[in-house]
């Protein structure tokens, strides 16, 4: 792998850029690979990079059924925070920002990741209070995070509507400054480029059609390309992780539903950092381009059509324009939607299963885009040890059946 | 949207008057004292998840505000029937011939463009030929 650099770029602007090295290769599968992991988006990716970098496990195969990235890795608002309530979330999320705060170096690759700061607003008593609550055990986690009452929001973003004439007037906001949002696609082809330079095979349009298991213990798994084998196979597919656990003969606690946002037409830069609202139920921000990023809540049913009803865009462009008056002529560009599977406890799940030597790393809703760097991290470390890593210990199913749930529906929410 | 059959109503009513409920026929367990922890947890947070028929349960919020059931395809969004509490579904996975709608995956020979529901008249569906 050639590094990018400022002096590779001029380099190539002399031969007019028409010869840049591929990203990756595009290899044939191989019989046997110490780990496979099942799904090719940013988590599966990310997994894949920690197991080459930290445990030196190079011989790895990363299975997608369509291309790299393709699910709710380039579906999604983009935004990463780590201002979680509880000790376990917290930790998890925060390890993430952590390693997103050197990213781009570790990758050589320019994850555009910028800390321009989350706004989680608050409309009511309780809103507040919830909010003081979340920011003092940030703090105690070593999070940052600060309480602003209304004046401080407006100070940050002038065009939100801060006034009293609001039919839910912003009372205040949680700030957290370190957080902010990263562009999407060059997260994966970051984590694809690197992984793939140190040995591991990313096999595309490659599907998974069932899983060899002998006595209880997983032995490959069966593709629409042929069979491969693995002592050690992770599942990371989002919203069709049911579909695989039902192959390998046991239950999730997970349903997976359709989440779905829009852009805007490209505007000069009008705002400069994330504004969020459980309450109103939306949440915005700009992307470098220019368009408004927003992302609008999940449908109630269980559904795996990657679009959302219509009623969802409604209500959550309502709740933009009461917030941000000034965006009522803004006309929308593009609509999508993504399967997301969430859990009872709207916390994720990194866990060994019923079968030996399966795992699964799943649950992540609405809100897996900021966890991406954490999560691989921690899985790899699950992978390659055959035990959970200590930050990932509590996220497992167990917990459905314990009792010992991380409750996060308030820092989760449906603004994720 | 969906057009949704209210079996009370008898009435086809938008998707708005509704809100879904989560799976279908889920039985509590009938023996609590003895029920274990794995048992409850299944029957609070297990579900079926299923890409393709999936029994649901509804509840005409602001219309006569009972619970009812739907069989719905999760792939394509197509609705199979709607039936009253307590009666068992007609519609189920087994018993649906066709294959495409028991995977619930897109199939390209259907003409359907997009997962999702079924046009009203395929003709929408059909992309110009330039």
């Amino acid at each position: 792998m050639k590094r990018y650099s400022g002096f590779g770029l001029v380099k190539h602007a002399m031969s007019h850029h028409e010869n840049w090295e591929r990203q990756w290769r595009n290899p044939t599968p191989k019989k046997q690979y110490d780990v496979i992991i099942v799904g090719g988006g940013g988590h599966g990716l990310a997994t894949a990079y920690y197991l080459a970098k930290v445990h030196g496990i190079t011989n790895v195969a990363v299975i997608e059924k369509g291309w790299l990235g393709g699910g709710n890795t380039a579906r999604n608002t983009t935004i990463v925070r780590s201002n979680y309530l509880w000790d376990e979330a917290a930790a998890l999320f925060e390890h993430s920002m952590k390693l997103w705060e050197g990213l781009s170096q570790d990758l050589n690759y320019n994850v555009m990741f910028s800390q321009r700061g989350v706004l989680n607003l608050g409309h009511t008593l309780q809103d507040m209070r919830d909010i003081q609550r979340r920011v003092n055990a940030n703090r105690l986690n070593g999070i940052d995070g600060e309480v602003l009452d209304a004046k401080g929001v407006q100070d940050i973003v002038p065009i939100l509507d801060c006034s009293k004439n609001a039919r839910y007037p912003v009372m205040g906001a949680s700030w957290q400054p370190r957080a902010g949002v990263a562009r999407h696609d060059a997260v994966a082809w970051g984590y694809a480029r690197a992984a793939d330079s140190m040995g591991v095979d990313l096999l595309q349009n490659t599907e998974v059609t069932g899983f060899k298991i002998r006595d209880g213990r997983v032995h490959g798994v069966h593709t629409n390309r042929g069979d491969i084998e693995a002592k050690t196979v992770g599942c990371v597919a989002a919203g069709n992780s049911g579909v695989l656990a039902k192959m390998a003969g046991f239950k999730l606690p997970l349903e997976s539903h359709p989440l779905q946002a829009l852009v805007s037409e490209p505007l000069k830069p009008i705002l400069d950092t994330v504004v969020m609202s459980n309450h109103v139920h939306g949440y915005v921000s700009q992307s470098d381009k220019g368009d408004l990023v927003i992302g609008a809540g999940i449908d109630g049913y269980v559904g795996y059509g990657q679009r959302g009803s219509y009623t969802t865009i409604e209500h959550t462009l309502q709740a933009i324009v009461e917030m941000f008056p000034i965006f009522s002529r803004v006309r929308m560009n593009r609509q999508w939607g993504g399967i997301v599977d969430t859990c009872p406890d709207a916390s994720p799940i990194i866990s060994a299963t019923p079968v030996k030597g399966m795992f699964f790393n799943c649950g992540w809703g609405t809100g897996g885009f900021k966890a991406i760097p954490g999560s691989g991290h921690v899985f790899a470390a699950t992978l390659a040890k055959n035990e959970a890593h200590p930050i990932a210990a509590p996220f497992s199913i167990d917990r459905f059946n314990s009792g010992a749930l991380v409750d996060e529906h308030g820092a989760a929410g449906v603004a994720h | 949207m969906f057009h949704i059959h209210c079996p009370y109503c008898d009435e086809y009513r938008e998707e708005e008057e509704f809100h879904p409920r989560g799976q279908a026929h889920l039985a509590r367990p009938a023996t609590p004292d003895t029920t274990t922890d794995d048992e409850w947890g299944g029957y609070l947070f297990f579900r079926d998840n299923e890409r393709g028929i999936h029994h649901e349960l509804w509840v005409h919020s602001v219309g006569c505000r009972k619970f009812f059931n739907i069989t719905r395809n999760t792939a394509t969004y197509e609705i199979h029937e709607t039936y009253k509490m307590g009666e068992r579904p007609s519609v189920t996975a087994e018993n649906l011939p066709d294959s495409q709608h028991q995977s619930g995956v897109q199939a390209a020979t259907s003409g359907w463009q997009t997962v999702g529901a079924r046009p009203e008249s395929a003709s929408l569906n059909q992309e110009e030929q330039v």
